[in-house]
């Protein structure tokens, strides 16, 4: 009888990292999200070199309002392959810039609301007691003042910027990250190997740093790509109003404000830069669901 | 109970509170109020007058407690673009804001929980699909741009709706789609998980067992512990909304709180954006105090807790 000697292949278990690399790559959400959202982000990383014209500065108002390349007409020209804005400016070109300032704006908001609610979460998990009754009382101030409305009062006070937008849009969503991160702390909290860093004399600082932040990440994870779409659908809403990030600069929200006049006639200028943020805030939240699913196989329902 | 009930509402009283402090300070987030209100062509004495007028050259706190006296009399100030008194402008608005919160969370309650509902019974059915898509979507999709879909096909396109105005129960339909649609998915999930919870239960499994029709087991049984926590994210849902509704108002020309904030601040009417922000966040704060009490009162796990 040959002695068999078993191949790797067969006899190893698989690692943790090849079950977790087989659970990514099966997961249609975390496919099509991450794919559509690495477009996006290779558009608004390549935007200067992937069309001929500037954003803001080649208007051409003889050659306004062409319509994208789908349609029939004179004025359709390839030159233009999603035609041109009400002064001329080729749409493509302000599409590509405008998913710069949707990335830049969900990803600075979200990290500033990320720092605040972890923060707090975590010290109101963590220690209980009264610090998880300030928070609690914190959180449900927050809570209670309507976000968009806030957000409107405060820009048209201070100013609108995009700086400003990306803080008063931080400092005001930081809600969802200080729950989460309070409930996923109290869960931790008990554990044995805190209990062990206890004992072994840690400080509470390093124990929260090496044994309660390195378990919540994947949590923090979901909930930063949550509140990185609501940023960004904040942004939108605020810019849609006129308060948010200001023209000439190419907002997808104020696209959608310029173009709505021309709706009935020219539909294409507010279903294109739509469908694009439609398109940015559904793989977020593909990914972010694709990332639940596959950290905490347990959670799904 | 009762000792539930008060520390409860003794929370409430304090969160309103320093949202009413809160709501005060934005007056001074802008630098000078009293130069804000002259304008720039104003010379100091106008400033100065200004200043003694609206009483800007009292103490910050004297300034605050006068304000939130006249605030729980009922008085919240003058505005000053309209010269008339906020309340009674916020009170002729009110009206249509809560009918579309109403109708808005009424449409999402509709969707939602059916769908949760058959999507439990037969989880990755053709109908949990379906119900998982539109969740998705719902999720995705920026309201204003849904709104202006809307419009689009269902106001121009065929003439099915009005697009503008609160003349009849007709036009209330577009904006509550809209607003309504983004609540669907977080309603239809927690319906969902809610019910597959419940449906593995034992008390389920007896209710079976005895012989009782499903129906009754679904609905009487079932469908009513999944319920509770549906209701306050539907209450949570409806105060979100009204401060949403600012968006869906202003597309619409909806009379409402919303629309009235957007025009107060296209006019930079201090006064009158302070109350909508005080109302809408009293607002809020009562109706999770009573979906709190209503839990408490369901579920007595939480009055000990």
């Amino acid at each position: 009888m040959p002695n068999v000697t078993p191949t790797p292949e067969q006899s190893v278990e698989p690692t943790a990292m090849s079950a977790m690399r087989k659970r990514v790559f099966g997961h249609y959400g975390i496919i099509i999200g991450g794919a559509i959202l690495l477009l996006i982000f290779g558009m608004a990383l390549f935007a200067p070199y992937l069309t001929n014209f500037h954003p803001i500065l080649d208007q051409d108002l003889s050659n306004k309002m062409v319509p994208p390349m789908w349609h029939d007409g004179p004025k359709v020209n390839p030159v233009h392959p999603l035609g041109t804005d009400l002064q001329g400016r080729d749409y493509l070109t302000r599409l590509v810039h405008g998913a710069q300032i949707s990335l830049l704006i969900g990803f600075a908001a979200m990290l500033i609301s990320g720092v605040i609610g972890t923060t707090l979460g975590v010290a109101a998990g963590y220690f209980g007691g009264r610090v998880d009754m300030v928070v609690n009382y914190l959180i449900t101030v927050r809570l209670s003042m309507p976000v968009i409305l806030v957000a409107l009062a405060v820009v048209s006070l201070v100013g609108s910027s995009l700086w400003i937008v990306i803080w008063v849009l931080g400092l005001l969503i930081w809600d969802r990250f200080a729950v989460v991160m309070r409930s996923t702390t109290l869960q931790v909290r008990n554990l044995d190997y805190v209990a062990a860093a206890q004992a072994a004399g840690c400080s509470k600082f390093r124990i929260i740093m090496t044994e309660i932040m390195p378990n919540i990440a994947n949590h923090l994870i979901v909930v930063a790509t949550l509140e990185m779409a609501h940023a960004i659908l904040l942004e939108a809403a605020l810019s849609f109003l006129g308060l948010g990030v200001q023209p000439p600069a190419p907002s997808w929200g104020l696209m959608i404000s310029e173009g709505k006049g021309m709706m009935f006639f020219d539909p294409w200028l507010v279903g294109i830069p739509g469908a694009a943020l439609f398109a940015l805030i559904l793989a977020i939240n593909l990914l972010g669901d694709g990332i639940r699913d596959v950290t905490a196989p347990e959670n799904r329902n | 109970m009762l000792k539930f009930a008060l520390r409860r509402l003794g929370v409430a009283v304090l969160v309103a509170l320093t949202v009413s402090l809160l709501t005060f300070s934005m007056i001074y987030l802008s630098g000078d109020p009293a130069m804000a209100l002259a304008g720039e062509t104003a010379t100091q004495s106008d400033i100065e007058n200004i200043r003694r007028v609206y009483g800007y050259d009292q103490p910050i706190i004297v300034q605050y407690l006068s304000w939130l006296g006249n605030a729980l009399q009922g008085d919240l100030g003058r505005s000053h673009y309209l010269k008339t008194d906020v309340s009674e402008v916020i009170f002729a608005r009110l009206p249509n804001t809560m009918i579309l919160g109403g109708t808005a969370i009424t449409f999402a309650l509709l969707l939602a929980i059916p769908l949760g509902v058959v999507a439990a019974i037969r989880p990755n059915s053709i109908i949990d699909r379906i119900a998982l898509t539109i969740a998705v979507i719902g999720q995705a999709l920026p309201s204003f741009w849904f709104a202006l879909i809307l419009i689009f096909f269902l106001g121009i396109t065929y003439r099915l709706l009005p697009i503008t105005g609160t003349s009849s129960w007709m036009n209330f339909i577009m904006p509550s789609i809209a607003l309504g649609y983004y609540v669907t998915p977080g309603v239809m999930r927690l319906t969902r998980a809610g019910m597959l919870e419940v449906l593995g239960s034992d008390y389920i499994r007896t209710a079976k067992a005895k012989g009782l029709r499903p129906v009754t087991v679904l609905f009487k049984h079932a469908l009513r512990n999944a319920i509770i926590p549906v209701v306050s994210l539907a209450a949570v849902q409806f105060g979100f909304m009204l401060g949403g509704s600012i968006v869906i108002e202003t597309i619409f020309a909806i009379n409402g709180l919303g629309f009235l904030a957007w025009e107060s601040i296209q006019r930079a009417d201090l006064p009158m954006m302070q109350a909508i922000v005080l109302v809408l966040s009293i607002i809020y704060i009562l109706i999770t105090l009573l979906a709190d009490m209503m839990n408490a009162w369901l579920d007595p796990r939480i009055r000990v807790n």
